[in-house]
């Protein structure tokens, strides 16, 4: 019998981010246009396993996934001593420029979710000419925390099931079972205390507001996309952060929630195809 | 100007009625979901759960529910207390609820609802709490209650 495999090949890349050396994890398909995709806090790249399987995106795209440091199986840098993992605007920045750098990537499209989204909105902010296009999906410059997160990362609570059970309800309430288990498993595995490291930067570092007024859209297009049930980034963050950012072009999901690419991938494909064939036409007449 | 109410949303007094019946039930509603009970095998806590003006003391032994008074009740103790309006339980109830009306968090984070107290059983059992109070929901499945 002939196996069924998948598209997407997995590998090890060797880099430096900040001077320090790192082992990342990447999964990447397809030929064409690169397209970097950051997952969101506490999980891992596993979350683009259908787009990358997409092979009418893949036809254009090279879709590329990567682990970040601490994540799914990315290693903590070999000379981490154990101090409390926390993710900083500057170390998250810098790991992306890292990844696309080693890889030669010329003018990658970058796409994130969540913390990927808000840090999509730096990227615009430092390093436009850098992309040919930036993605963020439940992006916004900062949104109101509505948990403590010390609850994450505590010997008394397992802390795989209440990142997942504190996730559970941002996705849309119809989503396929399946789909909504597999993206609450990523939350389940994720190592101790690096979804709480991961929103240091959500809630502290990473507050962008008052600096989105500076993204230049004619340098490097910049999309977003939010889900109607997300509502730790909410349609109206996301609407909110646009009104500052002149030629942003931004979409209300139906029927989805906070993890689009991974809780419902075929509602999510109706609206990312047409951005991404926009994207396309866009990257042809450079 | 004569007042015509909407036949889709109950007056606050039938809504409360409404919602109070089908938290009663929830114990027997959580013994038809083995995996509900074993999911809670660990959790044994007072709490209140219910609406601001009509919380059921409720009482959780080994992931059953053991007791459930309806109050207010004088002089007894809780760990924490779950309350949110009548009308945020009959939306959240409903099989696809309206986006912030959806999950128990959601509610807190829009203030239809409320939590209070010592919150580690709550957050400790989290999936549980929020999989019981959707039991109610008519469309959902045994093992898929929607938080």
């Amino acid at each position: 019998m002939t196996p069924r495999l998948e598209p997407m090949v997995g590998r090890y890349l060797h880099c430096e981010i900040d001077g320090r050396p790192h082992r990342i994890y990447f999964e990447e398909a397809g030929a064409g246009i690169p397209l970097v995709c950051l997952h969101t806090a506490g999980s891992d790249a596993r979350q683009w396993r259908h787009l990358l399987c997409d092979e009418e995106i893949t036809r254009h795209f090279r879709v590329l996934a990567f682990d970040l440091p601490f994540h799914g199986k990315s290693n903590p840098p070999e000379d981490w001593d154990g101090s409390e993992y926390r993710l900083t605007t500057a170390a998250y920045t810098a790991a992306i420029r890292a990844f696309c750098g080693a890889l030669e990537l010329e003018r990658p499209v970058v796409m994130g979710c969540s913390i990927g989204g808000r840090i999509v909105l730096n990227l615009a902010i430092d390093h436009a000419a850098e992309f040919s296009a930036l993605i963020g999906l439940e992006a916004a410059d900062f949104q109101q925390p509505w948990y403590d997160t010390t609850w994450l990362n505590r010997p008394d609570v397992h802390g795989g099931e209440a990142c997942a059970a504190l996730v559970s309800g941002l996705m849309s309430p119809d989503v396929p079972p399946a789909r909504r288990r597999e993206t609450l498993w990523h939350y389940k595995q994720s190592g101790p205390g690096v979804f709480k490291g991961d929103l240091y930067f959500y809630r502290v570092d990473g507050d962008l507001r008052g600096r989105t007024a500076a993204i230049d859209t004619t340098v490097c297009p910049l999309f977003l996309l939010t889900g109607e049930y997300d509502y730790s980034c909410a349609p109206q963050d996301t609407l909110r952060t646009a009104a500052s950012i002149p030629g942003a072009k931004v979409t209300v999901m139906d029927r989805l929630g906070h993890f689009p690419m991974s809780e419902n991938p075929e509602q999510f494909r109706a609206y990312i195809a047409p951005v991404l064939e926009e994207v396309r036409a866009l990257h042809d007449k450079q | 100007m004569p007042h015509h109410p909407d036949p889709q949303v109950p007056e606050p007094d039938t809504a409360l009625e409404a919602v109070t019946a089908r938290l009663a039930r929830l114990p027997a509603l959580l013994e038809s979901h083995p995996q509900l009970v074993e999911r809670g095998r660990f959790l044994t806590v007072d709490c209140l759960l219910g609406t601001p003006t009509r919380p059921f003391h409720t009482r959780i032994v080994d992931g059953r529910i053991t007791a459930m008074e309806a109050g207010p009740r004088l002089m007894a103790s809780w760990r924490f207390a779950y309350r949110a309006t009548p009308e945020a339980f009959l939306e959240f109830w409903k099989p696809l609820p309206r986006a912030g009306s959806h999950d128990l968090l959601a509610l807190t984070k829009s203030g239809a609802a409320g939590l209070e107290g010592d919150l580690h059983p709550f957050i400790a059992n989290l999936q549980y709490f929020k999989d019981l109070l959707a039991l109610p929901r008519a469309a959902a499945s045994p093992s898929e209650a929607h938080p």
